[in-house]
């Protein structure tokens, strides 16, 4: 088979020696990933940062002069635009897809080590533009993350002259970055899987990701057409969404012609997909976490990868249900509500197959768990509201409103958020030889879990009431408003700051467990899939030592009647057990 | 164990607070009642599965929960009842899906009945305009806008020289009767959004964008921008008025045609010479100010603001305030001024009179003021030389003691209160920015140095 002769490429680049190779030049997957991961918290941080300083504002608007609303704006675009791009899509793609997909597949490294390296460092110079919009005249652009035109590269809003450049010049390199790592990971999961693992024996994180990664090679060409097309906009006044216009009572530079909602379909176009870009890898690794840590394979699992496939394929006729109100012919309305609300059919089969999978399980309540479970509750809740805003009826009154901030939040923020912290504290023991702290990582869960609801939750009603989002400040001049709007706020603002501030535990934990966490052994989980299965934790250098790995059974073996452990592990030969255990695919 | 009854608890919660939430649909005022039906399955729908669902993992989390000698059960597959729940699921969102497109049919079919109205959205504020006699909107072309055409009327197109042009915040509408707003934006995206009503829809530049709706209620409702139109999206507000037809008509009959703003000539400063010398007497010969009668410097002052406010002192729209003395002083001035002609000769007058610098009174933090600046900048101008199209008037050399009283008066809700003032709102907005004493010192120490 040629796909395993590419796995078994022991030679493709020579073990590292030097500190340089092994640790910043360096092409190992598993290096990578960690550099990808430890880039990704730290930018998040800066994304945490400015959330709390937004909250401040909302929740004791006035109290700190160095939030003006021109800052206000600033903070909501970066702090989105870091955590779906800079954040979650990095860390899910470039963290966990690095980390895991080899390992999992049973290869020895990517099929492209030295481009993998290169998309690493191309990242790190996306985070660097990004983070140089802070330092430019006028400061990061305030365009909120959708980054919309006219508005964006016009004076009025903040950043319009330099900020946005930086911010979609940092776009385009990202891209470029992801493109170099995206094709790594599709090449390597369909032409780099050890012997015996077929596509339907593979675990459904690396499904989840490489169904992602596909997604992502389609839309973001659709974002960096249209950041080339903005710059070229602002830069030498084109007129690709610009038309005819007045500013501040002038006639602006003799733009003409260009449409805005060409940008939003285009924006859309991606930014949907972009959507499941960060879900169906949490929505995989979750599988996982679950599958393990129940002992109970995954219900389901053919109808959770077909479910995949068809959110994969879904998500590309779905955008402009971010549009029903932004002027677009209202006859798109009837055909996108339509596909919108059919993609939750595959998605609550997803939902039911979790859940199932706990039923009749032998359910270990750790801590990697605890998380799996709190993102099927966070997912449902966040999943469950799209319903109302993905019905192109119900949309008009909650669109724009906190009712949308709720949503999304809970099922594209915190939902795969929790499913990031979950698979650290899974892999982590993995990819260190150390366990991270319990105690520690209890108190995260339930702050984080309990936290993020508590923020979350009132602002569907305050979207309800229609309390407009993106607003710096809600004057007492709005009478629908009433004083207890505010009031919510302080509460809300008080919950994110305990959220925030417990993750800073979280870091000292990583940080802490590093040195002095408690010894891992090779397989702490008793997990069946093939990253646990290596000579050496943290594996080696080409992984498998001498010889790769061959799959004789699917990835959830796990308490098979009559077998005397638990779980088989993926390479585990039939003939070695008796009886023999359950093969699949 | 503990999981299991938080996860019970979170279900029990939810609930609670959807029922017991003080804060839900504001009291509809339009057609659009089916909306908030079609919102009502939408929660019957998914709280039930909301609740089924997480009620199920508790009981597994529970239930199967590790204990010695428990082992899972091995089932990887259970097609019958994979079947079973896409199939009911699928019921499920048909049923919301089917109501909320039905309703949707009706949304994207104006009746043919409804008059129209259109919404001219601005950084930062709103204006309307109705078709006149002829009931056709005449065409429109953003090119054309400048101080004395803010709607950008075609002057050659014989269909909007009857258009009615409403330059306030505040439309009226009538009672009962469907409406189609047609929406224009003549610099950025903006939204017209009326949570009263519930429908809403993007303003976009460079097309016309609708909706409809009956107004079913007599009432006066906010009207916000929802869509981020730039740094003082938060401040962009109007307000709808629904009236009787009769108190409609007469107020529409109150709001002037293109052909009569076209009509409305600029002041006679000659004329204005002899009325100018009641003001002299505070404001000085040469309109230059004077701190000790608490005078400000009216010279360099932008004309449309001075007619503005001479207006607003008028109607008793500024100056109302009981502890705002010094307006006060200046309602029975600004009454001795017969009519808008009056008014306007004045303001030529002042006009014409030189332009001076007044030396910097206030002190602060130049540095720290240039910094705040950057919010003012948005509206006045960076070099605070006013910009019209947001209403901002020029800060640059004029009386910095009467910006500091302003500014104070704004943040006290002395100045930027009264309904009618939306101008006024959005400055009082833009006043809480300011940290106390010690930014509006070091902001108009910078403002003295433009």
């Amino acid at each position: 088979m040629a796909y395993a002769a590419i796995a078994d490429r022991d030679h493709v680049h020579a073990e590292p020696q030097t500190f340089l190779t092994k640790y910043i030049w360096c092409q190992d997957h598993k290096v990578i990933a960690i550099q990808y991961t430890i880039t990704a918290i730290l930018i998040g941080l800066v994304a945490l940062t400015l959330s709390v300083l937004m909250r401040l504002q909302l929740g004791f608007p006035h109290s700190f002069s160095l939030i003006a609303p021109q800052n206000y704006y600033q903070f909501i675009t970066l702090h989105g635009m870091i955590m779906v791009i800079y954040l979650l899509t990095a860390l899910f793609l470039g963290g966990f897809g690095n980390y895991l997909i080899p390992l999992m597949c049973g290869a020895r490294d990517m099929v492209f080590p030295y481009l993998n390296m290169v998309s690493y460092w191309v990242y790190l110079l996306a985070v660097l533009v990004l983070v140089a919009g802070f330092f430019v005249p006028g400061g990061p652009t305030g365009a909120g993350w959708t980054l919309y035109p006219p508005q964006a590269i016009l004076s009025g809003t903040p950043g319009a002259s330099w900020g946005i450049i930086c911010m979609l010049a940092s776009l385009a390199i990202f891209i470029v970055a992801f493109t170099m790592g995206g094709l790594n990971y599709v090449t390597t999961v369909l032409q780099a899987r050890c012997r015996g693992m077929t596509m339907m024996r593979l675990p459904l994180s690396v499904w989840g990701i490489f169904m992602a990664t596909v997604l992502g090679l389609l839309a973001f060409p659709a974002l960096f057409v249209s950041a080339v097309m903005m710059t070229l906009d602002s830069l030498i006044g084109t007129s690709f969404f610009m038309p005819a216009i007045s500013s501040m009572g002038q006639p602006a530079r003799g733009y003409n012609g260009g449409s805005p909602l060409l940008f939003q379909h285009l924006f859309w176009f991606f930014g949907h997909p972009e959507v499941y870009i960060v879900a169906l890898p949490a929505f995989g690794i979750v599988s996982d976490l679950l599958s393990t840590h129940a002992r109970r394979h995954i219900f389901g699992y053919r109808m959770m990868v077909w479910a995949i496939l068809a959110i994969g394929c879904l998500s590309f006729v779905v955008w402009a249900h971010h549009m029903y109100v932004s002027g677009m012919n209202p006859y798109f309305g009837f055909f996108f509500a339509t596909t919108t609300l059919i993609i939750a059919i595959p998605t609550a089969i997803k939902v039911y197959n979790w859940v199932l999978t706990l039923w009749r399980g032998d359910i270990h309540l750790t801590v990697p768990m605890l998380f799996a479970i709190g993102f099927i509750f966070t997912f449902i809740n966040g999943g469950l509201t799209g319903l109302f805003l993905g019905n192109v009826t119900v949309d008009v009154p909650l669109s724009a409103t906190y009712f949308v901030v709720a949503h999304f939040h809970l099922v594209m923020g915190v939902s795969p958020i929790l499913v990031v912290f979950g698979a650290l504290y899974h892999w982590y023991p993995k990819m260190t030889g150390r366990m991270l702290n319990d105690t520690l990582g209890r108190i995260h869960f339930w702050i984080t879990f309990l936290g993020t609801y508590a923020i979350y939750l009132p602002m569907y009603y305050l979207g309800i009431l229609g309390v407009p989002r993106r607003y710096y400040a809600y004057s007492d001049a709005i009478k629908f408003i009433p004083p207890s709007v505010g009031t919510m706020n302080k509460w809300i603002t008080i919950s994110a700051l305990f959220v925030a501030a417990v993750q800073l535990v979280f870091l000292f934990n990583l940080v802490w467990s590093f040195f002095k966490g408690k010894p891992a052994g090779a397989n702490p989980w008793r997990a069946t899939t093939l990253e646990w299965q290596t000579q050496d934790t943290p594996p080696r250098h080409g992984n498998w030592g001498e010889k790769l790995p061959v799959v004789y059974r699917w990835a959830y073996d796990y308490s098979v009647p009559g077998a005397k452990e638990d779980f088989i592990p993926q390479n585990v030969r039939p003939d070695t057990l008796t009886p023999m255990g359950h093969a699949q695919g | 164990m503990i999981f299991a009854i938080a996860l019970i608890l979170l279900v029990v919660g939810t609930v609670l607070f959807h029922f017991l939430s003080p804060w839900w649909f504001t009291p509809i005022a339009s057609n659009w009642a089916m909306m908030d039906q079609t919102v009502d399955i939408t929660f019957w729908v998914t709280g039930i599965v909301f609740i089924a669902i997480n009620l199920f993992m508790a009981y597994c989390v529970l239930r199967y929960r590790h204990r010695k000698g428990l082992k899972a059960h091995y089932e990887p597959e259970n097609k019958k009842l994979e079947w079973w729940l896409t199939g009911v699921t699928t019921v499920g969102i048909a049923a919301m899906l089917a109501p909320g497109l039905a309703v949707w049919a009706r949304f994207v079919t104006v009746p043919p009945d409804a008059s129209e109205v259109e919404v001219v959205g601005e950084q930062w504020n709103f204006s309307y305009r109705f078709p006149g006699k002829d009931g056709v909107l005449g065409t429109t072309d953003v090119r054309l806008a400048s101080i004395d055409n803010p709607f950008a009327i075609d002057p050659n197109d014989p269909k909007g020289q009857d258009d009615i042009l409403v330059s306030s915040a505040e439309l009226h509408l009538p009672i009962g009767r469907p409406v189609k707003i047609l929406s224009r934006a003549k610099d950025v995206l903006h939204q017209f959004a009326v949570p009263a009503f519930r429908v809403k829809m993007d303003m976009v530049p460079g097309m016309v964008t609708y909706f409809w709706f009956t107004p079913t209620r007599i009432g006066t409702y906010d009207a916000l921008c929802e869509q981020l139109c730039g740094m003082a999206h938060f401040t962009m507000r109007g307000r709808v008025v629904v009236e009787e037809a009769d108190a409609f008509q007469a107020w529409l009959a109150r709001q002037p045609t293109y052909t009569q703003t076209r009509a409305e000539t600029a002041g006679d400063a000659a004329a204005g010479r002899a009325s100018y010398a009641v003001c002299s007497a505070c404001h000085g010969q040469q309109a230059e100010g004077n701190p000790q009668l608490n005078a400000p410097k009216l010279s360099g002052q932008a004309s449309w603001y001075l007619v503005r406010q001479l207006r607003d002192f008028k109607l008793g729209v500024r100056g109302g305030a009981e502890q705002d003395t010094y307006g006060k002083q200046m309602v029975p001035f600004a009454a001795t001024l017969a009519d808008d002609a009056a008014i306007k000769n004045v303001v030529a007058y002042i006009a014409s009179l030189p332009d001076t610098h007044p030396a910097g009174t206030v002190s602060g933090d130049p540095t720290r003021g240039r910094a705040i600046y950057a919010t003012c900048a948005s509206c006045h101008g960076g070099a605070g030389q006013g910009v019209w199209s947001t209403n901002a008037p020029r800060l640059s050399h004029m009386s910095d003691w009467y910006m500091k009283r302003q500014l104070q008066y704004f943040q006290q809700g002395l100045r930027g209160s009264h309904p009618q003032d939306f101008n006024g709102a959005q400055m009082a907005a833009m006043a809480k920015v300011l940290d106390g004493e010690q930014g509006i010192n070091d902001v108009l120490h910078h403002i003295d140095t433009l």
